[in-house]
């Protein structure tokens, strides 16, 4: 990406045109935890900067992989996923409530969290093993919905409306690019309008309907959960253009905004550093995302284009949600903003999906785009 | 699309569709960043003044500081009510997670006696959330810093050093000054003023601190902090200094409001002195009263207890809302009616003890009769006959004209609410009312205080003054210096030379008051007795007996008699006629020209009737107590109940017992008991016949 006559070529080879936004936006990230934290390094900026450097040698790693491996995987990945969505299930059904992680005792693993990368993973093996023939008719659609359908359906259960949102997010991006018809989308979208409404009254939870209520009139709740919506929009709003200046932040420093260093980083960043952070935080998003589809583009086969595509946009999902929802464009969900939030399971995904696009930008370079 | 589905779809195609839509895929992504940009424009930029106003108001906590309230000063500048620093302590009931436990805990830390810690559950659960309740105030620093410390245990309480209410002379301007209170729940939904619950402060709830509410309250100040989201203080952003409310000055002297107030004694009364020449009220008592300062504090249940059941009625200004037939008191004005309508004041009538009227005999009350009665002697023997006689002649429009004229029935713009104003009749105002023709008995009755007539004592004061110096003074609580003089009557100066000279006989001379001479030689007294019967004889005889049916005392008088200035009303209710009354006014006289030789008259006094008004209310109070323990069976009223029971308690009761319609008799000028130091006529026995037919 870099071609520099005097950069050694193992360096130059590497793909700059995304880590570079990369790690702009995780430092970025640490000076905001770096100021939630009251002026404490030690408190989440330096674990976030540990991490993020675990996971991008992780995602160095997983980019060394090769094609074949992806798509022998895919399948077991996903059925090994699946069961451990079981095994969560059934433990929180024995301890009583709710539980979406399982202790492996050094970390807390989510595998809600696992199955965003893996359903784009297999999903995108199948579109590419599915004769081309067969993507305009029932057989195109049917084990596709299996394999989302179970997943989803899991993580709904549990209950995480966010999560299960996303997967079905990721899985619905790669039925599209897949070219199934277009006028399945436009009667799903059309039936989901008329769907929503009643799933609103009867399959959400008490507590989720209430969100989705709070979101449309976050006044009628200002102590509950209208609460986080109004602090947020305190914060952003009250930044201005230019922000109240590094450490300055009132709201996330007299504790008026919850979640200061997790799902409402961006309000905390914004008070600071104003409109002008937000817009380097998109702008940074906006690189990543460029890239991402780009390396889509360049790809040779089905396969790696719906890998690279997917994978870009389970981070694109993550972004979206988060930042509507911190400005009150959407129901409180939680959903972390990739690389600037504090939080080991979000981190781990988003560099997966880092790593996927960077294994198939290698097998790019090494089997070029044929003109078909 | 519809060119491609027709198509065998190949691999081709499906590149190409990928192509297309990962480009819609970027495009939604370059959509959704423009949105999120825009509303992170609209937020931060076109929403940023609202959002940095609400930021500041979460940052920011104002805690008001209460005003200091605006003194109240008499005519010399020595305080009526005035502030004092004190630390306290208040509950906040909503914040309270076991209120038995936090009282618990503090009754401990402060001593609370058992009542008063009764007291205090009451009020926190009947209190609505936010209003504060009292614990305690006047706090020494040892308490104060006891309970201050235990803080973290007590949920919602809050002590702090602020300013409270104090009143030094007590009682004797508890109706005069009114008391301050809490705000009820009412009056902070009518007035929606923060400072209405910050815990400590008090609005005027009586009288003239009820009054002058807005001149007193002041301008609260402000304490501002930055707060976390959950109340700790991070630090200090500065303080405003609250401004004082602005004084009122009154026309009150002090001294003489206090005296006056003592000197009434064991009675149930009131004393109005008034400066004659401006209308400036020196003093204006009603007795007994209510210290103001406990009620500001928020009134115990057995002070309570104490007070509601007193026959004696501590809770009425009688100044104000005590309406009583004014007797013989009248007589100087009748006198003057006739005057100005053109009787020569030598004109006689002879008295034989009594003058049938129509077919009924109305008394004289000396039954023995006066002989030949002129207006003079009409004056000060208080002849009945005499007015009997004229009234009958000159017709009751004359008299009722004065008496309007003098004050009486007349409405005066005082700074109290619920004043009552009494009635002067004449023949209008009884078809009016009682759709009766006015008979000759009216005006006889009339002619000396009875019957239909009724006046409240601040009247007789303005009468008395009008009188005294031919001015038609107003009377005036608030201080003037600047004010105009007074504009004349209009009476001829030899008319109220003779009435003077009539009403200085009365004390001086051959009267009915001898004992009412003050004891200082150049300054001369004039004055008038009045007796008011409350019950018909046939009941009682007025004298001794039921205390609600002893005759009403009254005296009217002005001093220097030659060069009138100060005018003195005085009522004793059921004091047994006008011999409880004088002695009353003659002290209070005394004190303006003498005070330590009233004063050594009033230590004597208070010697036989243990002690001073507090130190009696103190001992009252100390047999409640031990009678009724912490246990006083009627609760204490809440604030809201207490001002509405406060009003009830003080509604006059219905007119005199029983109004005499017909003729009444008039009792004895001079109590038989009398040991009179100069030398008066005789006292004469009361005369007991009935008048009526």
């Amino acid at each position: 990406m870099m071609p520099r006559a005097y950069v050694p070529a193992a360096i130059a080879r590497q793909p700059w045109g995304v880590l570079v936004p990369l790690i702009a936006l995780t430092g970025f990230g640490a000076a905001v935890l770096y100021s939630a934290a009251g002026g404490r390094f030690e408190t989440w900026s330096m674990s976030h900067l540990v991490r993020f450097s675990i996971f991008l040698v992780m995602a160095m790693v997983i980019a060394r992989l090769p094609q074949e491996l992806f798509r022998k995987m895919a399948i077991p990945v996903y059925i090994v996923l699946c069961l451990l969505l079981v095994l969560v299930e059934l433990i929180g059904g024995i301890g009583g409530g709710s539980q979406r992680w399982l202790n492996l005792g050094f970390m807390t693993l989510q595998p809600s969290e696992l199955m965003k990368p893996g359903i784009v993973l297999v999903l995108a093996w199948f579109y590419s093993v599915l004769p081309v023939g067969e993507t305009q008719n029932w057989r195109a659609l049917a084990p596709a919905a299996g394999l989302l359908g179970i997943p989803a359906g899991l993580v709904m259960l549990q209950p995480d409306l966010g999560t299960g949102l996303s997967i079905a997010f990721g899985a619905v991006v790669i039925m599209f690019l897949a070219g199934l018809p277009l006028r399945w989308f436009l009667g799903a979208g059309a039936a989901m309008l008329v769907i929503a409404p009643l799933a609103f009254f009867t399959l959400l939870h008490g507590y989720q309907r209430n969100r989705v209520l709070v979101f449309l009139d976050p006044e009628s709740d200002p102590l509950g959960t209208g609460y986080h919506i109004t602090q947020s929009k305190i914060a952003i709003g009250s930044g201005g253009f230019l922000g109240k200046g590094f450490g300055d932040g009132s709201q996330s420093h007299l504790n008026y905004l919850p979640e200061s260093h997790t799902d409402f980083v961006f309000a905390t960043m914004a008070e600071e550093w104003g409109m002008v952070g937000g817009l380097f935080v998109l702008a940074v998003f906006g690189l990543i995302f460029r890239w991402g589809l780009k390396v889509a583009l360049n790809a040779p086969d089905r396969f790696p284009r719906l890998l690279a595509a997917g994978m870009t946009m389970t981070i694109f999902f993550y972004m979206c949600i988060n930042l509507m929802m911190v400005m009150g464009l959407a129901p409180v969900v939680g959903i972390p903003l990739p690389w600037v939030s504090h939080g080991g399971s979000s981190m781990m995904t988003n560099m997966i999906c880092i790593g996927t696009i960077m294994a198939v930008e290698r097998w790019n370079r090494v089997a070029p785009r044929s003109l078909s | 699309m519809k060119l491609n589905s027709r198509l065998p779809i190949s691999s081709a195609i499906l590149t190409n569709r990928f192509e297309r839509r990962t480009f819609v895929m970027g495009a939604l992504q370059a959509g959704v960043g423009v949105l999120l940009a825009t509303r992170l424009g609209y937020l931060a930029v076109a929403q940023n003044e609202k959002y940095r106003a609400d930021s500041e108001s979460n940052r920011v906590n104002l805690t008001l500081i209460p005003p200091r309230r605006g003194w109240v000063l008499d005519r010399f500048g020595n305080a009526l009510a005035a502030n004092r620093a004190d630390f306290r302590v208040d509950i906040i009931p909503d914040r309270v997670n076991d209120p038995d436990r936090t009282m618990a805990t503090l009754a401990g830390l402060l001593d609370l006696p058992s009542d008063r810690v009764r007291d205090i559950r009451d009020k926190l659960d009947k209190a609505r959330g936010f209003q504060p309740v009292e614990v305690a105030s006047s706090l020494d620093w040892d308490k104060f810093a006891a309970v201050s410390v235990r803080l973290p245990e007590l949920p919602g309480v809050i002590p702090q050093r602020g300013y409270s209410r104090f009143y030094p002379a007590g009682a004797a301007v508890g109706h005069l000054v009114g008391y301050v209170g809490a705000a009820s729940a009412e009056e902070y939904e009518k007035d929606r003023n923060p400072l209405l619950i910050t815990p400590g402060y008090k609005i005027g709830k009586d009288g003239l601190e009820k009054s002058f509410e807005t001149r007193l309250r002041g301008v609260p100040g402000a304490r501002r902090v930055e707060a976390t989201a959950s109340g700790r203080i991070v630090r200090d952003l500065g303080t405003r200094e609250d401004v004082p409310g602005r004084p009122i000055q009154l026309t009150i002297n002090a001294g003489l409001q206090d005296y006056a107030a003592r000197r009434i004694g064991l009675e149930s009364g009131s004393v109005v002195v008034m400066d004659c020449e401006t209308g400036d009220v020196l003093a204006m008592a009603s007795m007994p009263s209510f210290d103001p300062n406990s009620f500001s504090d928020g009134i115990g249940r057995i002070e309570w207890k104490m007070l509601s059941e007193d026959d004696h009625v501590p809770l009425r200004n009688k100044v104000l809302r005590g309406l009583y037939p004014p007797g013989s008191t009248v007589k100087p004005m009748v006198a003057m009616a006739f005057l100005e309508a053109g009787l020569d004041p030598s004109a006689s009538v002879s008295c034989g003890g009594g003058l049938r009227v129509g077919n009924r005999v109305f008394h004289c009350w000396n039954r023995r009769g006066h002989g030949t009665v002129d207006m003079a002697k009409g004056i000060y023997q208080s002849c009945d006959v005499y007015f009997y006689h004229f009234a009958q002649k000159l017709g009751m429009d004359v008299i009722a004209t004065m008496a309007r004229r003098l004050g009486l029935g007349q409405e005066f713009p005082m700074p109290y609410a619920g004043q009552s104003y009494g009635t002067v009749p004449d023949p209008a105002w009884k078809m009016r009312k009682y759709q009766k023709e006015w008979a000759l008995y009216d005006t006889v009755n009339a002619t000396i205080g009875q019957g239909y007539m009724l006046v409240n004592p601040l009247q007789q004061a303005v009468m008395a003054s009008r009188i005294a110096s031919g001015r038609e003074v107003m009377p005036r609580l608030l201080l003037d210096r600047k004010a105009p003089p007074v504009k004349s009557m209009g009476f001829r100066q030899d008319h109220l030379d003779f009435i003077h000279a009539a009403m200085s006989e009365v004390v001086n001379g051959r009267g009915t008051a001898g004992r009412a001479k003050l004891p200082i030689d150049d300054v001369l007294m004039a004055g008038k007795t009045g007796t008011a019967q409350v019950v018909g004889l046939n009941v009682a005889n007025g004298k001794n007996g039921i205390w609600k049916y002893r005759d009403h005392g009254h005296f009217i008088c002005f001093a220097p008699f030659d060069k009138p200035k100060y005018a003195c009303a005085v009522i004793v209710e059921h004091g047994g006629g006008s011999g409880a009354a004088y002695p009353i006014a003659r002290d209070v006289m005394t004190y303006l020209f003498a005070p330590d030789k009233a004063m050594a008259v009033l230590d004597d006094f208070e010697k036989q009737w243990g002690g001073n008004v507090q130190q009696r209310m103190a001992t009252r109070y100390d047999s409640f107590a031990a009678k009724y323990g912490g246990s006083a069976p009627k609760p204490v009223p809440d604030d809201e109940a207490l001002t509405e029971q406060v009003e009830n308690a003080r509604k006059r009761d219905t007119a005199p017992a029983t109004v005499q319609t017909d003729a009444a008799t008039p009792p004895p000028e001079e109590p038989v008991s009398a040991t009179p130091p100069s030398a008066p006529p005789a006292p004469q026995l009361p005369t007991a016949p009935q008048g009526q037919p």
